[in-house]
C-alpha cells in the first residue's frame, strides 16, 4: 500500500475498503439461539448470527464478553449447550466425524499463534495437508511455499518457530491455516500478543487476505482494521450481541449506550 | 546515550568494549570459582587436602599395587596392598554368563554383541523409521533363539540356566522397549476425561502397581501366580519376572510421561484440533513428541533405576549379573576377593548407565528447537 503524503488515515481506510469484494447472500455459518455456560457462568446468551460467504466480520467488546468463546464454538474448541450451529451445511453435534469435517473447512488463527515448536515452519504448514487432506508431500510443500511467499517469509521455511519474531510466527500461523484451503478463517485476537511494531505486518497480511474474498470472522481491538476490512462490526457485551452494523454506522452512530461507552474507552487516544 | 559534559545526545552508537582482564581466562576462572573470598578459599584448600588423602591410595589399590597377571589365589592373598584382578581373569566367564553351559557360552556372547549393535544403530535418529521396530523384533527373536537353542542344530538350554549379563540385558532391554508404549497408553488413558472408565482403569493400575515394591511384585509373579493357573499350565520363571518388571516400570514411566503432557500448553491441543487432526494423529505428531522430549531426563532416570533393579530378580532364583557374581565367590579359595568382583560389575552397570545418561543429554540437545511458543 502506498503511503502518499496528504492522504488522511480516513481516506486510506475508504480507499482500501473499496477494494474489498462484496459478500454473497448465502450463509456459511449460522448460529441460532446459541447458549453456552462455563459451569454456572452464562457466557453466550441467545446468539443469533449468520455469516455470509465472502463476508468479513469483526467482533469486538470488552474482555469477558464472550467474543472469543463465540468464534471458538464455530469449530468446536468450545461446546455449546443449546441452540444450533451450522457450518457450510453441516450441523455441529457430538459426532466427531462432523466436527473434524467442519474443522477441515475452518481455519483458525490464535492469539498465541499455537505453532508446533518441534516442527520446522515448513512442517507446520504441511502437517495438516498431508495428514488431514492426504495430499502428497511434494504438493503440500509447494502449496506451503506459495503461502509463505504470500505472507512474505519464504526464507524462514526451514527455521523453527522459536527462532522467529512474534509477527513472523503469526504470519506463519496464518499461512498454516491457509494451506488447508479453508472456506472460513477465524481470528482470535491475532495481534493482542504482539509487540506494537509487529502488529502492522500481521494486519497487512490479513487485509490482503480479505481482498481475496476470504470469509473472515475476526475478534480484535484493532478498530482501524475493522474500518478498512469489515462488512459488519459486531459488538458483544456480557455474552450478548448488543449491536451490529456496517463499520461507518457503527463507529459514527452507535445505537446502544454500552457501545458508546466501549468506543469511548478504546478510541480515547 | 547522553554526553555528560554537554548534556547533548550522542549521535554515534558506542562501540562494544572488552570485559576487564581479571574476569576472563584461567585466572578469572580460578578467582571466580575457587578463591572467591577467604571462606571459599578455605573450602577449596580443604577439598584439595581430602582429595589428596583419598585419591592416591584408591589409585594405588585399583591400579599400581594391584595384581593384573593370571596368578593363583595364594599369590593374591600375600599381596595385601592392591586389588586382585586375577580373580576376575579366573572367573569372568562365571560372572558374565552365570550357569550357562560353559562350552555354549559363545551363544550369549554373540547375542549380547548383536543386541549392543542394534542399540548403537538405534541411537541414530535417521534410522528412526517404522522398519526399526521390525529390526528390533528380529533382533530379540535371534537373541532368544541363540540363548534357548533347540533349532538350527543349537543344543537346547533351559531358561533357568540363562544367567549373567545376557539375562540382565534381556530383562532391561525388553523392559525398556515394552514398558514405553504401555506407559504412553496409560498416561493418555489417565488424562482421558471424556472416557471415565478407561481413566479409572489406568488410575487404578498405576496407583496399585506404584504402591508396592518391585520385590513383592516379583514374589507374587513367581509364587502366587502359579497358584491361580489351571493345573498343567506353567509359565516360565523368566517370563514371569519380565512381566513383573514391565508392569512395574510402565506404571512409573506413565506418570513421568503424564508430567510431560501436563507441561504442554493447551494451545498445542487447540492448534492441532483446529486443523482437523484426529485424536491419534494429534497425539502422534504434536503432543507425544513434545511431551516425550521434555520428559527425557525423568524417563532416563526411571530407566537407570529399572536397569539396576533388574538385579532384584535374584530373589526369584534368576541368575542375573549380580547373583552370578555372588556365585563366583562360592569357591573358598577366592572368597575373600569379593570386593574386586563387585567393583568389576559396578563398572559394567556404570558403563551402561553412563551411556544412557550421555545419550539422553545428546538427544535433548539434538531435539532442541529454540524457544517454546
Amino acid at each position: 500500500m502506498s503511503d502518499t503524503q496528504g492522504v488522511t488515515a480516513e481516506e486510506k481506510h475508504c480507499e482500501a475498503a473499496r477494494r474489498m469484494p462484496a459478500p454473497d447472500n448465502e450463509a456459511i455459518i449460522e448460529m441460532v439461539d446459541v447458549n453456552k455456560w462455563f459451569g454456572q457462568f452464562h457466557v453466550l446468551k441467545d446468539i443469533n448470527l449468520a455469516v455470509n460467504r465472502k463476508e468479513r466480520i469483526v467482533v469486538c467488546g470488552p474482555s469477558g464478553s464472550g467474543k472469543s468463546t463465540l468464534i471458538r464454538c464455530v469449530n468446536r474448541l468450545e461446546e455449546h449447550q443449546a441452540g444450533r450451529i451450522v457450518v457450510d451445511g453441516v450441523e455441529l453435534t457430538n459426532d466427531i466425524k462432523k466436527i473434524e469435517q467442519i474443522r477441515r473447512e475452518v481455519g483458525m488463527v490464535f492469539q498465541h499463534f499455537n505453532l508446533f515448536p518441534h516442527l520446522s515452519v515448513l512442517e507446520n504448514l504441511t502437517l495438516g495437508p498431508i495428514w488431514v487432506k492426504k495430499q502428497p508431500k511434494a504438493d503440500a510443500e509447494a502449496t506451503a511455499m506459495r503461502y509463505l511467499e504470500r505472507v512474505k517469509i519464504p526464507e524462514q521455511a526451514n527455521k523453527y518457530p522459536g527462532q522467529l519474531s512474534g509477527g513472523q510466527q503469526q504470519r506463519v500461523a496464518i499461512a498454516r491455516s491457509l494451506c488447508m484451503n479453508p472456506k472460513v478463517m477465524l481470528f482470535d485476537e491475532p495481534t493482542s500478543a504482539l509487540d506494537p511494531e509487529m502488529i502492522k505486518e500481521v494486519l497487512d497480511v490479513m487485509i490482503e487476505l480479505a481482498e481475496t474474498g476470504m470469509t473472515m470472522v475476526v475478534v480484535t481491538h484493532e478498530m482501524g482494521f475493522a474500518r478498512t476490512v469489515a462488512d459488519r462490526v459486531i459488538f458483544m457485551d456480557g455474552g450478548e450481541v448488543i449491536e451490529q452494523n456496517h463499520p461507518e454506522e457503527f463507529f459514527h452512530n452507535p445505537e446502544s449506550e454500552r457501545t458508546k461507552a466501549f468506543l469511548s474507552q478504546i478510541l480515547k487516544h | 546515550m547522553t554526553d555528560p559534559t554537554t548534556g547533548m545526545s550522542n549521535p554515534e552508537p558506542q562501540a562494544a568494549r572488552k570485559p576487564p582482564a581479571s574476569s576472563v581466562g584461567v585466572l578469572g576462572w580460578l578467582r571466580g570459582n575457587l578463591f572467591n573470598g577467604w571462606f571459599n578459599s578455605l573450602l577449596t584448600i580443604l577439598a584439595l587436602y581430602l582429595l589428596w588423602q583419598v585419591v592416591p591410595p584408591l589409585f594405588n589399590w585399583l591400579f599400581f599395587d594391584a595384581i593384573w597377571a593370571n596368578v593363583p589365589a595364594e599369590v593374591c592373598r600375600e599381596n595385601r596392598e592392591g586389588a586382585c584382578w586375577a580373580f576376575i581373569r579366573e572367573r569372568y566367564r562365571l560372572i558374565l554368563f552365570g550357569t550357562y553351559p560353559f562350552d555354549q557360552q559363545w551363544r550369549p556372547l554373540v547375542g549380547v554383541l548383536m543386541l549392543l549393535a542394534v542399540i548403537g544403530f538405534s541411537c541414530f535418529r535417521r534410522f528412526w523409521r517404522p522398519w526399526l521396530g521390525l529390526v528390533w523384533l528380529g533382533a530379540l527373536a535371534i537373541y532368544l533363539t541363540l540363548l534357548g537353542g533347540g533349532v538350527f542344530g543349537l543344543t537346547p538350554v533351559r531358561s533357568d540356566l540363562w544367567g549373567g549379563l545376557p539375562l540382565t540385558l534381556l530383562l532391561a532391554v525388553v523392559g525398556i522397549v515394552v514398558a514405553f508404549p504401555l506407559s504412553l497408553l496409560l498416561a493418555l488413558g489417565r488424562r482421558a476425561e471424556n472416557m471415565p472408565i478407561v481413566k479409572a482403569i489406568c488410575v487404578g493400575y498405576i496407583e496399585l502397581i506404584r504402591g508396592v515394591p518391585l520385590i513383592s511384585l516379583l514374589f507374587m509373579a513367581s509364587f502366587m501366580l502359579p497358584l491361580f493357573m489351571p493345573t498343567g499350565v506353567t509359565i516360565d520363571a523368566l517370563i514371569r519376572a519380565q512381566v513383573a518388571i514391565i508392569v512395574f516400570v510402565s506404571s512409573y514411566l506413565s506418570e513421568v510421561i503424564r508430567g510431560g503432557l501436563q507441561a504442554l500448553p493447551r494451545g498445542q491441543y487447540e492448534g492441532a484440533q483446529a486443523m482437523g487432526l484426529t485424536y491419534w494423529q494429534m497425539q502422534r505428531k504434536i503432543i507425544l513428541p513434545q511431551a516425550i522430549k521434555i520428559s527425557i531426563p525423568p524417563i532416563v532416570n526411571t530407566y537407570l533405576g529399572m536397569f539396576k533393579d533388574t538385579s532384584l530378580v535374584a530373589i526369584v532364583s534368576l541368575t542375573d549379573l549380580l547373583l552370578a557374581t555372588r556365585q563366583s565367590f562360592a569357591d573358598p579359595e577366592w572368597r575373600q576377593f569379593f570386593v574386586e568382583g563387585y567393583v568389576f560389575i559396578a563398572c559394567i552397570y556404570w558403563s551402561f548407565c553412563f551411556f544412557m545418561s550421555k545419550y539422553s543429554q545428546h538427544l535433548e540437545r539434538a531435539l532442541s528447537t529454540g524457544h517454546k511458543t
